[in-house]
């Protein structure tokens, strides 16, 4: 048999082989039989030596050819066979995608704090220091500097807790004010503050008052603060926390150490804009309190009331947060049953 | 503040709807809670005359009456009162009515015999017990005025009135009575309120022949004023003065009693009536009281005086505790003849305090503390006189006793417009502010933008240019005015160094898997105590409301304990949590207020990590809290070196399990395994916690971050096998290594430990990882070798290590 013919049968034989072969190591064992040192092949070509000049480059191109042909088919064939052994390896390895995946613990921030941040959050975006107090205070802050003097009525209205008859536990974060007016230097600016804290009342707990409850107080100072900049500062308040689409309402109400002084409303079960009222509260709920600083106020922290003035505000992350989210007794804040807390997970 | 709307309506026309009115109330002054019509939800409740009441032939309480309600034949009524009378009228429920509470009333038959309706007590058409007269408590309600059979009885008894429910702030006590309500709700409709002005007919004897009166010291009662009423005939109040005491909560007693009220209720001035007859001496002296004197108050409660308190005398007995309540000696009765009133001003700090004393707060007392107006004393005293002449058929003595008067003059206040606008943010004219300032019946001056307001008595609460402009904003209306953001300078906004720390804390625990829990600060003299980490002397509060609350936080970990005990007793018993709070330290007991420092706790209870498809449970241990803390301090950058050291001195810890942790010398906080005994005593598991001092954390000196390349040289690792003495730690084992490792050391893992069968008994094995790393060359292996040959003979010569 010629070369060339034999070059062929080797050809469709190996083809076939490469053809039939169905894993991996037997296509491999075909093309060492074939195309290695002493493959088939490489044994065919041995016999070229005794061909004449002329045939020589003729068989030497066709045996390239096959060569090609064959390299090819096998490469072809592996790719195939890798391929459908990958598939296979893959089909093997399915999991349930339905099991649950691992657990990474992550605490949730207590609603108040994330109430208080909240409220940071906007004020610091409008220049407003956060500024901290002592909670256990003197009567001198907590109600003298305040335009509270001793006897004064209202004092009714807010028992406190005495550890002596001039230091106690504060009632309200406003004592942060008076510190705060009588430390700043004016010729440097403007007075921007809030101040978030623990206050504590003689009040006994129930599902709407709590020995210990929290405060942001807000305190500016400059010289044109108008009643008018603190509405509009408590509208922004507003919607922040309760949402875009409240509205607020200012309503007289009575602080010893703000003139005017007025309780705000947001609307509340009402769609904004509508007159339907519906609620029992008439659509609106009371929030927080605010008004323009008195004048004795500024007095006794020896700022100048008729060159300064401003407004300061108090609201209640508690009464925030229940009425945000519907939290019925104000124990639950304090009490921290883990499964009242988490549910309060949520982004920030 | 109950205001009755058609009280109101004597004053000034209003015709508003109640609910609108009570809205615009709230938005212009005074907030006003509801409106209350008595009537809501009730119908068909006539006047009924009793022409007959038998026995029931088959009870021994009731009662069968024909009533006329004005139908063609009287109605059957089975009635179980023991007044009911024939003659009588009364309060008829027909069959088919609703009365309180929703109830239908039908026709029906009580023990055999037809009733068609019902009698009604006044409790039974929805008055409190409060208001109802006691001759009525226990039994039906009787008109004492003949009315038409069949009228409905609603506004016989004021029950179609809406009353307006006003919540006074102390400031506006000028609205604690009608008067002032009026000026008010006027100033707010722009109708100016008209008030009667009382007149006495004084047909009686000279006062000053009959009484004496004195006030020593003028500072008891400012202004004193007494008349005196003769030939008095106590008796019931006609129904239009009941109707209106009820509708203002209060229950009608006796006319000259009830004439108190309603002269207090219209001009918010309190008055006292005395039984003249039963003054020992006749005579009245104001005084303070005397140690050792003793009052027995109308409501029968005797009271052992003391001097701060002030007293109405006859001379020389107390009779009446000035201002707060009167005494029984002198009570009016049904007898009483001649009657005493007592109009006055008496100072508001004693008052507050005496009736706080004797637990006496009175619609009287809480009008005094407050304030009233001074201009109406003596026109509520005429009127009480005048209301005795018409309703008690008494004849006024000539003359008004005044030991000590007052001269009441109107207030000037000035104030400009710009003044005004400047605050407010507005662009008032001045039009527009002297017409407010008219609405409020404040007579006002005005020349360049300057007024110059006279501020009448009645409104005591405003003395300066702030309470007008106060009265300005709320009158033009607050939702006129218009919305800004100040107008500043640019002011900085960070937080102060404590302020990040405190954050950072929070945040890193809650990646670390704790909750963040708020617990009371107020612990009880147990807790106070309880797992301190310094010494401290606790700040008690001075009148505690109950146990639990005493004494400020030492520690943050009792409140977390506590927390712990409710999760527990609510079958909640794998608790992670944390706080971050003050605790309250002082160094001695002379020292009032305390040092507030700033501390972080965390507690671990139970299984930190549940049982899942592919893990086993894990409870919690030491080194998952000890692992927080360090990751905790790491990002700190902390100059001085962490130290964990055995600790068994914390009494509420695990002796064995439980480390002081100290940043150089000073004392940071600890960590450990809560003692079993206390979690036995709250059915926890066992239990970890930590706590730090954040304020130390702060004032501790850090290494700056200074940046170094990421390492071009590879590193070389040694790993190495001990078996020790049980009694050696791994801080001594690591003490060796960093001293004897030498500079090329980078880093040191343990990453075994084993104790148990395996070894001899008092061994333990400990495995290390030793990293060695030259930043400016590739290390060779002799200097490895070298290294490791000194870290390991080290260990064998100074911790008798076996090498494994």
């Amino acid at each position: 048999m010629a070369l060339q013919d034999e070059l062929t049968k080797i050809q469709t034989d190996t083809l076939a082989q490469i053809a039939a072969v169905q894993d991996l190591s037997g296509l491999n064992d075909i093309r060492v039989q074939v195309l290695g040192k002493k493959g088939a092949l490489t044994g065919v070509l041995r016999g070229m030596k005794d061909l004449t000049p002329e045939e020589r480059p003729k068989v030497g191109s066709f045996a390239n050819t096959v060569r090609d042909a064959l390299t090819a088919a096998i490469e072809d064939r592996h790719a195939a066979l890798a391929a459908a052994a990958l598939q296979a390896k893959l089909a093997k390895e399915t999991i349930d995608v339905t099991l649950p995946g691992r657990p990474i613990h992550r605490g949730t921030e207590h609603v108040l704090d994330q109430v208080m941040d909240e409220v940071e959050q906007l004020f610091m975006g409008m220049g407003y220091q956060v500024v901290d107090g002592p909670e256990v205070e003197t009567e001198h802050y907590n109600f003298e500097m305040l335009n509270v003097p001793k006897d004064h009525p209202a004092r009714d209205m807010q028992d406190t807790f005495y550890i002596t008859p001039d230091v106690l536990l504060r009632s309200q974060t406003s004592p942060v004010q008076a510190r705060t007016l009588e430390k700043h230097d004016f010729s440097k600016g403007p007075l921007k503050m809030i101040s978030p804290g623990r206050v504590y009342r003689r009040d006994t707990d129930d599902a709407t008052h709590s020995h210990q409850f929290h405060q942001v107080e807000g305190l500016v100072i400059d010289k044109h603060i108008t009643m008018a900049d603190l509405k509009g500062t408590l509208e922004v308040l507003a919607k922040h926390i309760f949402g875009a689409d409240r509205k607020i309402r200012l309503r007289p109400s009575y602080f010893p150490f703000t003139e005017p002084s007025v309780e705000i409303d947001v609307s509340w079960g009402q769609t904004a804009g509508s007159d339907d009222v519906t609620s029992k509260d008439n659509g609106w709920v009371e929030v927080l309190g605010a008004g323009m600083v008195h004048p004795n106020v500024l007095k006794s922290a020896g700022v100048d009331a008729d060159v300064y003035g401003g407004f300061a505000f108090g609201l209640g992350p508690d009464r925030f947060a229940m009425l945000k989210y519907g939290i019925e007794d104000i124990r639950n804040f304090y009490l921290n049953d883990q499964r009242f807390l988490t549910q309060f997970e949520q982004e920030d | 503040m109950l205001v009755s709307y058609k009280w109101l309506n004597d004053y000034l026309p209003v015709t508003e709807d109640p609910i609108k009115l009570a809205d615009q109330i709230s938005r212009t002054g005074i907030e006003t809670e509801e409106v209350f019509l008595r009537e809501k939800g009730m119908k068909k409740i006539v006047v009924g005359h009793v022409l007959e009441s038998v026995p029931h032939p088959n009870s021994d309480h009731l009662h069968i009456c024909q009533v006329d309600v004005g139908d063609t034949e009287p109605y059957q009524i089975v009635c179980g009162a023991p007044n009911v009378a024939a003659g009588q009228y009364v309060i008829v429920a027909l069959p088919g009515s609703w009365i309180a509470g929703h109830t239908k009333i039908k026709k029906s038959k009580m023990r055999g015999e037809v009733s068609m309706g019902m009698i009604c007590a006044l409790q039974e058409i929805g008055f409190p017990e409060a208001v109802v007269p006691k001759a009525y408590a226990n039994g039906i309600y009787v008109f004492n005025e003949p009315h038409t059979p069949g009228e409905s009885v609603f506004p016989l008894l004021g029950m179609d009135d809406p009353v307006l429910n006003l919540d006074i702030t102390p400031n506006r006590a000028d609205t604690l009575g009608m008067h002032g309500s009026a000026w008010e709700i006027g100033a707010m409709l722009n109708e100016k309120p008209h008030f009667k002005e009382p007149h006495a007919v004084e047909n009686g004897d000279e006062i000053t022949t009959l009484l004496k009166a004195a006030v020593p010291d003028q500072a008891d009662a400012p202004s004193y004023h007494l008349r005196l009423v003769q030939n008095v005939q106590v008796k019931e109040s006609p129904q239009w003065l009941q109707v209106r005491l009820w509708n203002a909560g209060i229950r009608p007693i006796n006319n000259i009693v009830d004439i108190t009220n309603y002269v207090m209720l219209e001009y918010g001035q309190p008055l006292h009536a005395f039984d003249y007859d039963k003054l020992a001496r006749k005579e009245i002296v104001v005084r303070h009281a005397r140690q050792g004197e003793q009052l027995t108050t109308l409501d029968g409660n005797d009271h052992d005086l003391v001097p701060d308190d002030i007293v109405i005398t006859d001379g020389e007995t107390p009779i009446a505790l000035a201002g707060v309540m009167g005494g029984l000696s002198t009570e009016v009765t049904e007898g009483t003849h001649t009657v005493v009133f007592e109009a006055a001003v008496f100072p508001p700090t004693p008052i507050r305090k005496t009736a706080q004393r004797y637990n006496l707060r009175s619609e009287a007392s809480s009008r005094f503390e407050k304030g009233t107006n001074h201009a109406d004393v003596l026109p509520a005293l005429t009127h009480a006189a005048q209301l005795a002449e018409e309703i008690a058929d008494a004849k006024t003595a000539k003359g008004i006793l005044s030991p000590t008067a007052m001269q009441v003059l109107p207030v000037i206040v000035d104030i400009s417009i710009d003044r005004i606008n400047h605050v407010l943010g507005t662009q008032l004219s001045v039009d527009m502010v002297r017409d407010i300032f008219d609405r409020l019946g404040f007579d006002v001056q005005e020349a360049d933008g300057l007024f110059t307001v006279s501020v009448p008595p009645r409104r005591w609460d405003i003395s300066i240019e702030a309470d007008l402009i106060e009265e300005v904003a709320r009158l033009y209306g607050y939702d006129n005015l218009p919305s800004n953001l100040p107008e500043a300078t640019t002011t900085v906004a960070k937080f102060t160094p404590i302020q990040q720390l405190i954050r950072y804390s929070k945040r890193t625990l809650l990646a670390a898997g704790l909750n963040q829990a708020i617990s009371y600060a107020l612990v009880n003299e147990h807790e106070v105590t309880q797992y301190i980490q310094t010494n401290s002397v606790p700040t008690r509060i001075d009148w505690p409301m109950t146990k639990d609350h005493v004494a400020l936080r030492q520690s943050l970990i009792p409140g977390l304990m506590d927390d712990l005990a409710y999760n527990i007793a609510h079958s909640v018993k794998n608790v992670a949590l944390f706080e971050q709070g003050r605790v309250f330290l002082k160094d001695d007991a002379a020292t009032v207020r305390p040092n507030e420092v700033e501390y972080l706790a965390g507690l671990v209870s139970g299984d930190w990590q549940s049982r899942a498809w592919d893990t086993a449970t894990q409870p919690a241990d030491f080194y998952l809290v000890k692992g927080m803390v360090d990751e905790l301090l790491a990002p700190l950058r902390l100059s001085a070196a962490v130290r964990y050291v055995a600790t068994d001195r914390h009494p509420e810890m695990h002796p064995g399990r439980t480390a002081d942790i100290f940043l150089g010398d000073a004392l940071l906080g600890f960590v450990g395994e809560v003692h079993p005994a206390q979690t036995a005593a709250i059915h926890a598991a066992d239990t970890f916690i930590f706590q730090l001092n954040l304020d130390l954390l702060l004032n501790a000196a850090k290494t700056p971050l200074q940046a170094v390349p990421a390492p071009k040289y590879p590193a070389v690792t040694r790993d190495i096998a001990l078996q020790l003495p049980e009694d050696v730690t791994n801080a001594q084992v690591l003490a060796i290594i960093h001293d004897q490792a030498g500079a090329f050391l980078e880093d040191v893992q343990l990453f075994d430990v084993y104790k148990g069968d395996k070894l001899p008994a008092g061994t333990q094995s400990l495995a290390y990882t030793l990293t060695f790393r030259n930043p400016e060359d590739t290390l060779k292996e002799e200097q490895v070798n070298a290294a490791f040959k000194q870290v390991s003979d080290a260990l064998v010569s100074d911790l008798h290590a076996e090498i494994r």
